[in-house]
């Protein structure tokens, strides 16, 4: 996907002014609440008239104020998740579902509705009224919706922001799922850096209606280690889990982590904050902290009062910090060895 | 013990069924008028809205009988709309049809408000998921905002109903008051209360109308409740 983007819109006292062009199929916008996010989806998605500039997707404009093109929202083929889903109300699961589809010529319909049902695992909800739908449930019936009048890039609103802290992760393998399986190209609008990080290659940081940033996940979240106080969050993918002792054993690349957190799934998502890494110039005799290894340094960078130290675990990357002082005393540089300790209950789920 | 105080003539029992014809027709013919200006009120981007709203409302604060009386400038004979319908062999004033008008546009305005209300009631990014899955204004006008809606057009609906029950000042100037014709229950009540001895039948078709105006009333409230429930799910 190419999308080419240069608006203008005043609101009030809200002035958005921007210009970039992506060719990622998974997009990020991040900015906090009042940057400009819902402002540029509502314009991608011609909900909302810009005062100025143009949108091309793929090369089609879809809006040009100097030549007067409007494309209507009906007709653009952009499709949007909404922050709470929005289903209509008078009707059924499955109506809402097929709802776009219908509306959908035949020889765009590209995806086939039993085939997206199974991926959203939308099957025990079909002849469900949306009135009993957890907000989990909704948001992946509104996505199943929007899915299946495929577009050629969905915008998607915060779309976790309405679910409960818990559960709000939940959703993200069946996102990841659904877009892996049927290669539709997405914008992802979040406040929520591990929801960047989770879902999106490409980021387009915004604030006060400005684009500030084009970057990476994973550099925006080196970037804003500055200013967290939670430090940088490792997000690792852990495997084949089993049982010992009461404790999880999960398998990270070609090593094991103990865990007090866990479950049945063979495949979870946990973060790790920077903090909770201490690292050893020598192995410990003992320790409480249930998780040793043996890491490289592979750099060491400032990060305001502190240092990030970034380690090379068997081929497998982890985010430590330390302050000023802890550099010297374990004599940290490049290349040098160290032993990276971890606390069985640092690990937080997310799904 | 009602029917052995009161026995009704004839020209009663055909005013109580005259007065339900001219309601019903009354009512259902302004639905779709009634949704469609209403829709416009609500969703059109139009500059004269306020302009519109004022006059569907003016009814509603205009004494019936000026209404009645402009109906009749412009229906009768000489009227720039009656001669027209008069040269397609159409005469609408004193007769039936002339209460049926006279209720419409007098129960316009409560038709449209209740409707108005409804339609404010969705939630506009709901119009903005069907616009975005690909539905063209039409499409969604009915298959969002009808079904949405419908809950407040029957409450407008049964409202104009009661209204058009109780019509009495446009509807004796432009119907005139015919028994057997255009006598609705309110003007065969004003004949009895200017006939000697006529307060016992008066009196009788008073209840009548009491009846089926807190009827009408009571159904409505419940159709409100539910519509209100059904708006937090």
């Amino acid at each position: 996907m190419t999308l080419e983007v240069s608006l203008e819109k005043q609101l009030g006292d809200f002035a958005f002014a921007s210009e970039f062009s992506v060719q990622s199929r998974r997009v990020g916008v991040f900015g906090p609440s009042g940057s400009g996010k819902s402002t540029l989806m509502h314009m991608l998605a011609g909900l909302l008239k810009p005062d100025r500039g143009f949108i091309r997707l793929d090369g089609e404009t879809l809006f040009d104020g100097s030549s007067k093109v409007n494309r209507s929202s009906e007709k653009r083929r952009v499709g949007v998740v909404f922050q709470h889903a929005h289903l209509f109300p008078h009707m059924g699961v499955w109506r809402n579902l097929l709802y776009g589809y219908k509306r959908t010529p035949k020889q765009q319909r590209r995806v086939d509705p039993q085939s997206l049902v199974e991926v959203l695992n939308l099957g025990p909800l079909l002849d469900r009224g949306t009135g009993t739908l957890s907000g989990g449930e909704r948001q992946r019936v509104a996505l199943g919706r929007t899915v299946l009048s495929c577009p050629r890039l969905i915008l998607m609103d915060e779309p976790l922001n309405g679910l409960d802290e818990g559960l709000k992760y939940q959703i993200i393998p069946y996102l990841k799922k659904v877009f892996a399986e049927f290669e539709i190209p997405f914008m992802f609008i979040s406040h929520s850096l591990n929801e960047m990080r989770l879902m999106t290659d490409q980021v387009l940081e915004f604030a006060d209606g400005r684009l500030c940033a084009q970057t990476s996940a994973h550099r925006l979240a080196l970037h804003r280690m500055e200013t967290s106080q939670t430090g940088y969050m490792n997000l690792l993918e852990l495997r084949d889990p089993r049982p010992q002792n009461g404790l999880f054993v999960y398998r990270w690349g070609n090593q094991d982590f103990i865990l007090t957190a866990g479950g049945e799934a063979p495949v979870g998502m946990f973060e790790l904050s920077s903090r909770e890494i201490t690292l050893f110039k020598k192995h410990p005799e003992a320790t409480s902290a249930r998780n040793l290894l043996h890491c490289k340094v592979k750099k060491v960078f400032d990060v305001g009062n502190r240092v990030g130290v970034e380690l090379d675990c068997n081929g497998q990357h982890l985010v430590s910090q330390v302050v000023h002082d802890a550099v010297r005393d374990l004599g940290l540089q490049v290349g040098g060895e160290i032993i990276a300790v971890i606390k069985a209950s640092a690990f937080r789920r997310l799904y | 013990m009602f029917q052995a105080m009161i026995h009704f003539s004839p020209t009663d029992l055909q005013a109580m069924a005259l007065s339900a014809r001219v309601a019903f027709t009354a009512t259902l013919v302004s639905i779709p008028f009634g949704f469609a200006v209403s829709y416009v009120l609500v969703f059109s981007p139009l500059p004269g809205k306020t302009l519109l709203n004022g006059l569907v409302s003016l009814p509603l604060v205009l004494p019936p009988v000026v209404v009645g009386y402009l109906l009749l400038l412009s229906l009768g004979n000489h009227g720039w709309l009656g001669e027209w319908l008069a040269d397609m062999g159409i005469h609408i004033i004193f007769t039936w049809k002339a209460a049926v008008i006279a209720s419409m546009v007098i129960g316009f305005p409560l038709l449209v408000r209740s409707i108005s209300i409804g339609m404010e009631d969705i939630d506009d990014r709901l119009i903005q998921a069907s616009c975005t899955l690909g539905a063209r204004w039409y499409d969604t006008l009915f298959t969002v905002i009808l079904p949405l809606s419908a809950r407040a057009i029957v409450a407008g609906a049964t409202l104009m109903f009661a209204r058009s029950l109780g019509e009495f000042g446009a509807t004796i100037v432009l119907a005139g008051n015919i028994p057997g014709v255009t006598q609705t229950i309110p003007l065969a009540i004003f004949d009895y209360t200017s006939t000697p001895g006529g307060d016992r039948m008066a009196l009788g078709l008073c209840l009548v109308s009491i009846g089926l105006a807190l009827t009408v009333l009571v159904f409505n409230e419940g159709l409100i409740k539910r519509f209100r429930r059904g708006a937090h799910r």
